[in-house]
């Protein structure tokens, strides 16, 4: 010990390793800080908006009392509905594909386009979409932002998919197989029972990846200031009245901003937490 | 039975097939919608500095520009900060229950959606950066491109931190115990063993970063301010290749508007497969090559 306290060198490099402690310990402690300020702020601005006529109401004019984001929640609902209909059997599919004939061709094909799709900036499927069904369609639509959505979703669902079905021991189709099991069977009735939790965490994932998405929306859905149940109409959606109403002059709609804000984190995280407890509960 | 499982494949490879011919319809819908625009202006599309939509000229250099200073600016806020908290947990945070409290934490805001971090950044940040302009005596417009380069880093830190503790997983422990056992400090460990075995794994989180940094739209769209002119310097307004589609595409004036628009669409899809395609890259080769180098 009496030998090191005097090495200069030594000294040195302790003072070193503690100073670098700090380097990493103050950034991390400021991400931390910002973070946690960032869900606090969205939560104290948000709670003020909160009331049951928030909830139950649609946009009212300006200077008007009351009001509410329904056409939004409905809007809302719809748009992640019609997505993941699109999206989760023909993820499931892919999947399928993926795993079941992985050394074909056309599996590599497809595992190019499921990856470049993860790549495509959102905007661009909104863009793409819009031409493909808005302008043949000739109206904003439900059904067009559903779309654009489930183009989003699709990546997502498709790779974690294809995670759990790879975990299914390969003995379950083995057996059978080997009992006489036709093929597509074996798949349906073993493979995907198998891996169910696992895919619907994928699904959870999928949705919670979109419920926040806005910019596929602006030419898509479009927003609809007006409760709207037809799919082939424009449609209002929670991220799409954050935008229009923080982007509107009036004090009383940025509240409203900062109330629809507080639902959809609330939402996305309450989704998250699902998966992530489902997920341990698994792993127990 | 044998005809059920032959329409058993057929469907997924009819589902197959339905992604290749869907997936090259959008890139095909992209270029023939653009093209009327590339007609008229050309490769000089890329270098032209107006975007005019009363005299139809349009050009996207300012977008390509806005995009580019974003995203760097972004990234080199973001690094150090996203480096820091990713070594904090990959080296020195070994109780598991912490552990998994602050990946639960990273995880749930990388989830918050990025319209809510436009809102959170008017609210927060540009006033901030309003004070620091009338400090500097630049026009003290708020937002801008220095705001949007911030949010936009706060965006992609709970990616990249998590991407670098991902990697430094694969330092084997032995490695990092034998260098330790040999009388190095953790810092030395951190700096000259674990960060080396991993520079290829956190290139390439930085460029998958860069990626999602690229095509992020309804933050930078609410901060930028939305100019169409060349940015000037950090604390100019501007716009993004994907905040000029977002603030014009619906109010577009003409067809010749709109397919610049496209074009601007599939500009940005080409920077980022190029960067995403190079980010993937690395993780493939990278991965092998590291083994048993240091």
């Amino acid at each position: 010990m009496g030998a090191f306290d005097h090495d200069e060198g030594y000294r040195l490099r302790v003072r070193k390793n503690a100073a670098f402690t700090w380097l990493v310990l103050l950034p991390s402690l400021l991400v931390l800080a910002i973070l946690a300020v960032i869900v606090l702020t969205v939560f104290l601005k948000g709670v003020k908006a909160l009331n049951p006529r928030f909830f139950l109401e649609t946009q009212k004019p300006f200077g008007d009392p009351g009001g509410g984001i329904a056409n939004g929640i409905v809007g809302s609902v719809m748009v992640l509905g019609i997505a993941a209909l699109v999206s989760v059997p023909l993820s499931i599919l892919a999947a399928l594909h993926l795993v079941e004939k992985s050394s074909s061709f056309l599996s590599t094909l497809l595992r190019l386009v499921v990856d470049s799709l993860q790549g495509i900036p959102s905007i661009v499927i909104g863009v793409v979409i819009y031409a493909w069904m808005v302008v043949s369609l000739g109206s904003f639509s439900a059904f067009s932002g559903g779309i654009a959505l489930a183009l989003i979703m699709i990546p997502t669902v498709t790779t974690s998919i294809q995670e759990v079905l790879l975990l299914v021991p390969a003995s379950y189709m083995e057996a059978a197989i080997s009992l006489g099991v036709p093929r597509w069977r074996a798949s349906l009735g073993i493979l995907l029972p198998a891996a169910k939790s696992g895919i619907l965490n994928g699904v959870g994932l999928g949705i919670a990846r979109i419920s926040g998405e806005t910019a596929p929306l602006l030419f898509t859905a479009f927003g609809n200031p007006f409760m709207n149940l037809n799919a082939a109409k424009p449609t209002g959606a929670i991220p799409l009245i954050i935008y229009e109403y923080i982007k509107s002059p009036y004090a009383d709609w940025h509240e409203k901003a900062w109330g629809a804000a507080l639902i959809l984190v609330a939402f996305v995280f309450a989704l998250n937490m699902a998966v992530g407890a489902r997920k341990t509960d698994k792993s127990r | 039975m044998i005809m059920n499982d032959k329409i058993y494949s057929g469907i997924l490879k009819g589902t197959a097939i339905l992604f290749v011919v869907l997936f090259s319809g959008f890139i095909g819908t992209l270029a023939t919608n653009s093209w009327e625009s590339l007609e008229i202006f050309g490769l000089g599309f890329l270098s032209g500095r107006e975007w005019n939509p009363v005299t139809v000229q349009f050009g996207a250099w300012p977008f390509i520009l806005g995009t580019l200073l974003t995203s760097f600016l972004a990234l080199a806020i973001s690094l150090p900060f996203s480096l820091a908290t990713g070594i904090l947990l990959g080296e020195y945070v070994k109780s598991p229950g912490l552990a998994r409290f602050a990946s639960v934490f990273v995880n749930l805001l990388a989830s918050i959606p990025s319209v809510v971090f436009g809102l959170w950044g008017l609210a927060v940040v540009v006033p901030l950066v309003q004070r620091l302009q009338m400090v500097l005596g630049v026009p003290p417009y708020g937002v801008g491109i220095f705001s949007s380069s911030i949010v936009l880093a706060i965006m992609i830190m709970p990616f990249m931190a998590s991407m670098t503790r991902e990697v430094l997983k694969n330092v084997p422990e032995s490695v990092r115990h034998g260098a330790l056992a040999l009388g190095m400090t953790k810092q030395e460990v951190v700096l000259g063993i674990s960060l080396p075995y991993v520079r290829s794994g956190i290139a390439a989180g930085v460029l998958l970063a860069l990626g999602r940094a690229l095509g992020e739209t309804m933050a930078v769209t609410m901060l930028i301010g939305n100019a169409t002119r060349v940015p000037s310097s950090i604390f100019s307004l501007g716009n993004t290749l994907a905040s000029v589609i977002a603030s014009q595409f619906n109010e577009a004036e003409s067809d010749v508007h709109r397919s610049a628009m496209m074009l601007l669409a599939l500009v940005l899809l080409s920077l980022t497969f190029i960067i995403n395609a190079a980010g993937r890259k690395i993780i493939s080769s990278g991965a092998g090559r590291n083994h048993g180098r240091i």
